[in-house]
């Protein structure tokens, strides 16, 4: 068997990690060069996958396979299709930009840091490239362990409670959804005659309603549910965000939040349609609390981080609305809000990590008057905010008003209770604004902070890129999913004992 | 056509260069920013002229957002009415851009300035523009940007940031309505183009025309200030002053009734929803003008005037006269800029004193200014041969022909109350005696000529558009004729007796306005320590704008902080507290399973012992 593009951008990253790790601990900047190298061409090397891909089909694309464990019927599958092919795309991108933004703030364990990160990102591409379930189980279990570390290793004050509560919490899910991983190999190899983890093989199969798909469904969909997070399970993201280093913000705002949304994709939709379908008014109001709750919390934070963190509840739950509505635009509307949001909550934690270094507090109250001092700095975090606002023109816009778009054809008055959702947003992410950036500079410290540096302009430009690009010109990226989401509306539609039209 | 998509790409490049590079341009940002606009004004000719024989156009730049049977592209829509947006947005542009440059010369943001000025060209054209909902949806609020941007211009202020997020946020509340209308439109149509909705209109049953009409009309009111949205519109004057004559008076405010007038066929479809228009306008254009009449800051009568003159228009598309809503938008942008620049003339003059107790005997020092304005108020107030005799006069006369008399009773005192305000202001800013300190009357000079010439220019249009395009006649006015194939011909013709009743009737009450202003002001020496006084509780609610801010502070704004603050508190204790109160009783439970491993041979030698005995007794008693 020949290595594909695939595997080569999966693993690149691990492979660099075994290399760094003979690089003596003291040699700092080679290994800060070499992982951003490594990330970088991991990068380079996904960007085929984009121009390669046929939009014109919705069948999984770049399919790579290779027996592993054949008498379990484990097999190493892996493909992409228009759903995750942005995803992957959206972790090579972040994940080098992370590794930049660490440049100068770890400076304590460089080698394991940088190992670290490599070994998450092959993680975190082989989630949304697996096309087994056994061997998503692994990627999904494997992903944890790396950002265990850059949380409990690299974090704050209370970084040890925080990262003990991530892994928890997220174990806590991701054991159930073990066990009705095993429950899925046993019914469809009692059903079929074939005992297989293959998840295509195993979609084909169309699973009768009942207690068995509900169960199933409730265990997957409360690994997923917590990653994402949905309200009311949420709570271990703010502790997390604000103990782990900007890196780890960036990249848990950025990547790891949409494994929970991805999986609900991949996983529950087409394998458990009947019970998609019944919990799809929980959901719908799970995800509608959390759009408004999230805002709400989040108005009056007073850690910045912490106002992001919030910020994110709030967001993933029009992700999730979108999802539900099982409406192309729904569907196409959270694929890319998932996208966006990676962009925007990006962009946020790394500005306040800029200023964060700079003053060493993230406490809204300890600034205000920015903009005389550092101008660029505010500029460019103008842009992030009125992003993550959702302004139209900007990347956040187009995936929100497909979603509800998507969900005002299911139900309005959801659809209207969830569009609150973009004058709360407004008004946390403004005041927040003002509160950090207009005004008068009101204390002393404040009063000769250095704008932006040449690396930070590094950083931020390639997302500032993407934020309009997707604004501006979002069939680019839209029209690589449409033939994917469509196929999988009409999986769910096929499937679903109960008839529904949308 | 080429030239078209030049209109909103000059300003764009404009703003563009002057935000990345605004550092090294710095005081020569109008280098830039005036030509990018007067070439977008000479585009807006050219499109103009195109479209000036009843003809329209479309032209498609990209698809934008395609997801399923969704479908939105980036689409320019030209037909007269586009044409004549494109000239007063432009036209009026270009004039407060040239007058900028006198106005801002000392600021330290020039740059940013005319950045964030030409953004608000760019996006106000595309606005007019746009040839379905979906862009016109962006514009809007792409436009609402630049007003927060421009509000807040002077950042370190916290009035002025206040005001910029006050603006953005009740306009986000007005987007709301907006946004869910356009959905509900695409839900029931499955498109939003211009052509297709106002084809598709009619099909609509009416109590979903009613809901799509009703719900961009709120995204009316946030955008135009109307009741009850009308409240970030006074407190914008935060921003420079050139801003409040361009954006808050002459062009981004008017958007409302741009759009009500776009749309007239889905407001006809529910017929309701014309009649809340009507009695929206009709109920904000009496409120404002209310209030305007004891305001002491020279920008916040002008503001509430401008509120005012917004219900006009609302109050005529309503009555289904959008040639008169338009023809009264445009001598409106006029006149209005025409007197928020002299405003700001006075101000430049004044050392940036703003209060009207403060001014008076200004005309000999500051002539252009005085005649200018002059001519402006009388504009404003009706007064018979200018700009807003003419367009003012048409609303009324439709009101009336329509049948709608309570609505033409209240306008007329509407009328009445502006006048009267008009000329307050006029009265208190030039003439009488001088009221400012020594210091301040020293430095009194007329403005440079980039800032006069605006006012001249301005001065001359409100003169001549009555004349020029707004004689009624059977068919209507000529203005009206030219945006025949947009509008249908409003009916009823200005012919008979009734008509020329009309015409005195309300030449009378602007009369007696105009009179009551004079003899309140100029037959006794004004003391300034009675104006602006809340003598009497009714006194105290105009001059408190009817204690809207304070309602809603109370109302809205304290309640949902107190929201808020408990569902941040909730999350805490609650929701996380049950989080780790399950961790803590897990820990328990295996600090209290850990003390059965007590290390001692002995009881696990027991603990044996009994399992033994349990499990043989248990086979036994099979």
């Amino acid at each position: 068997m020949t290595i594909g593009l695939l595997t080569i951008v999966t693993f690149l990253p691990a492979a660099a990690a075994l290399l760094l790790l003979l690089v003596p601990r003291r040699e700092e900047t080679v290994l800060r060069v070499g992982a951003l190298l490594a990330t970088v061409a991991t990068f380079a090397l996904s960007v085929p996958l984009y121009v390669r891909f046929d939009a014109r089909m919705a069948d999984y694309q770049f399919v790579e396979y290779a027996r592993w464990m054949p008498n379990l019927g484990v097999g190493y599958h892996v493909g992409i299709d228009g759903i995750s092919l942005l995803l992957v795309l959206l972790t090579t991108l972040i994940t080098p930009v992370a590794l930049a933004s660490a440049w100068r703030a770890i400076d304590d364990r460089v080698k394991e840091f940088v190992v670290t990160l490599l070994v998450l990102e092959t993680g975190m591409v082989g989630v949304f490239v697996s096309l087994d379930l056994f061997l998503f189980y692994v990627f999904w279990e494997a992903m944890l362990i790396p950002m265990y570390f850059i949380i409990g290793v690299w974090g704050g004050g209370r970084r040890i409670y925080a990262a003990v509560k991530f892994v928890l919490y997220t174990m806590v899910g991701s054991v159930l959804m073990l066990v009705a991983i095993l429950a899925l190999y046993y019914q469809h190899g009692a059903a079929t005659g074939l005992h297989t983890f293959d998840l295509p093989t195993v979609a084909r199969w169309v699973m009768p309603p009942g207690t068995s798909q509900t169960l199933m469904f409730l265990a997957f969909a409360l690994a997923f549910a917590i990653k994402v997070p949905m309200f009311p399970f949420h709570t271990w993201l703010p502790d997390a965000h604000v103990e782990a280093p900007t890196a780890g913000s960036v990249i848990l705002a950025g990547v790891l939040l949409k494994m929970g949304t991805y999986g609900f994709l991949r996983f529950c939709l087409p394998l458990f349609p009947d019970a998609s379908l019944a919990f799809g008014p929980l959901v719908f109001t799970l995800s509608i609390i959390g759009v408004v709750y999230g805002a709400w919390v989040s108005t009056v934070q007073p850690d910045l981080k912490k106002l992001v963190a919030y910020s994110s509840v709030s967001h993933l739950g029009f992700v999730m609305l979108g999802l539900f509505t099982l409406t192309s635009q729904g569907l196409v509307g959270a694929i890319l809000q998932m996208v966006s949001h990676g962009l925007s909550t990006g962009a946020l934690f790394l500005l306040v990590g800029m200023i964060y270094e700079r003053r060493h507090t993230r406490m809204i109250a300890d600034f205000g008057g920015l903009w005389a001092v550092i101008p660029a700095f505010s500029a460019v975090f103008m842009i992030a905010v009125l992003s993550s606002v959702g302004l139209p023109g900007l990347n956040g816009f187009v995936g929100e008003f497909l979603i509800l778009v998507g969900a005002f054809q299911v139900n309005r008055t959801l659809a209207a209770l969830a569009t609150t959702g973009i004058i709360f947003a407004a008004v946390y992410l403004l005041w927040m604004y003002q509160r950090v950036i207009f005004g008068e500079v009101t204390h002393a410290e404040n009063r000769d902070l250095r704008d932006l540096t040449p690396r930070e302009w590094a950083l931020m430009v390639p997302i500032l890129l993407f934020i309009v690009w997707i604004g501006v010109y979002p069939v680019a990226f839209t029209s690589k999913m449409e033939a994917s989401v469509d196929a999988l509306i009409a999986q769910v539609q096929s499937k679903a004992s109960v008839a529904f039209s949308r | 056509m080429s030239t078209l998509w030049l209109i909103p790409a000059l300003p764009l490049a404009g703003a563009l260069i002057n935000m990345v590079f605004g550092r090294l341009i710095g005081h020569r940002a109008h280098w830039i920013a005036v030509p990018a606009l007067a070439g977008s004004f000479l585009a807006s000719c050219s499109v103009f002229a195109a479209v000036s024989g009843g003809g329209s156009f479309t032209s498609t730049a990209f698809r934008w957002i395609v997801a399923g049977d969704f479908e939105a592209a980036v689409t320019a829509h030209v037909d007269p009415l586009t044409g004549v947006m494109l000239l007063v947005v432009t036209g009026v542009g270009t004039l407060i851009h040239l007058y900028s440059v006198g106005y801002m010369h000392h600021d330290p943001g020039y740059a940013r300035f005319f950045a964030y000025l030409n953004l608000f060209v760019f996006s106000m054209t595309m606005l007019v523009l746009a040839g379905n909902f979906l862009l016109l949806y962006v514009f809007w609020e792409a436009v609402g940007l630049c007003s927060y941007l421009l509000i807040g211009f002077w950042y370190t202020r916290t009035s002025a940031a206040d005001a910029g997020k006050k603006a953005f946020i009740v306009n986000r509340v007005g987007d709301f309505g907006f946004g869910l209308g356009v959905m509900w439109l695409w839900t029931a149509l499955g498109t939003l183009d211009y052509a297709g909705v106002f084809a598709g209109a009619e099909t609509l049953p009416q109590a979903t025309a009613t809901g799509i009409a009703l719900l961009l009309f709120m995204g009316a009111c946030g955008k135009s200030a109307q009741l009850p949205l009308h409240v970030w519109l006074p407190d914008a004057m935060e921003g420079p002053t050139p801003v409040s004559a361009l954006i808050h008076a002459a062009t981004m405010v008017t958007a409302g009734v741009y759009m009500v007038a776009r749309s007239h066929v889905l407001f006809e479809r529910s017929g309701v929803a014309l009649d809340v228009v009507a009695w929206v306008g009709t109920a904000t254009a009496l409120f404002a003008a209310t209030v305007g009449l004891m305001q002491t800051d020279i920008k916040r009568v002008l503001a509430y005037s401008t509120v005012s003159q917004l219900g006009y228009m609302f109050a005529a598309v309503g009555l289904g006269a959008y040639a008169a809503g338009i023809f009264h938008l445009v001598t409106h942008a006029f006149f209005k800029a025409l007197l928020f620049l002299g405003a700001g003339s006075v101000i430049h003059g004044l050392s940036g004193e703003q209060d009207l107790r403060k001014m008076g005997g200004l005309a000999p020092r500051m002539v252009i200014t005085t005649i200018t304005m002059t001519i402006g108020a009388a504009g404003l107030a009706g007064v018979p041969g200018l700009a807003g005799f003419f367009s003012k006069d048409e609303i009324l006369h439709a009101a009336f022909t329509n049948h709608r008399r309570l609505l033409w009773a209240l306008l007329l005192v509407g009328a009445f109350m502006t006048a009267f305000y008009t000329f307050r202001l006029l009265f208190l800013t030039f003439f009488g005696e001088p009221r400012m300190s020594k210091e301040v009357a020293h430095h009194i000079h007329e403005s440079p000529p980039s800032m006069t010439l605006p006012l001249l220019v301005l001065a001359i249009l409100t003169v001549v558009a009555g004349w020029a395009v707004g004689i009624p006649s059977d068919q209507g006015t000529r203005f009206a004729r030219f945006l025949a194939p947009v509008f249908p011909p409003a009916e009823g013709g200005h012919d008979g007796v009734a008509g020329i009743m009309l015409v005195i009737l309300s030449v009378v009450v602007v009369a007696a306005g105009v009179v009551l202003a004079w003899y309140m002001h100029m037959t006794t020496p004004v003391r300034p320590e009675t104006i602006g006084q809340p003598r009497t509780p009714l006194h105290a609610l105009l001059l408190n704008a009817w204690y809207v801010d304070r309602l809603y502070d109370r109302v809205l704004v304290r309640p949902f902080f107190a929201v808020y603050a408990f569902c941040a508190r909730f999350d805490l204790r609650v929701i996380d507290g049950l989080v780790n109160l399950t961790g803590r009783l897990v820990q328990m439970w295996s600090f209290g399973s850990r003390r059965v491993q007590t290390g001692y041979v002995v009881n696990y030698a027991l603990t044996m012992l009994a399992g033994a005995v349990m499990l043989v007794g248990f086979l036994l008693a099979r």
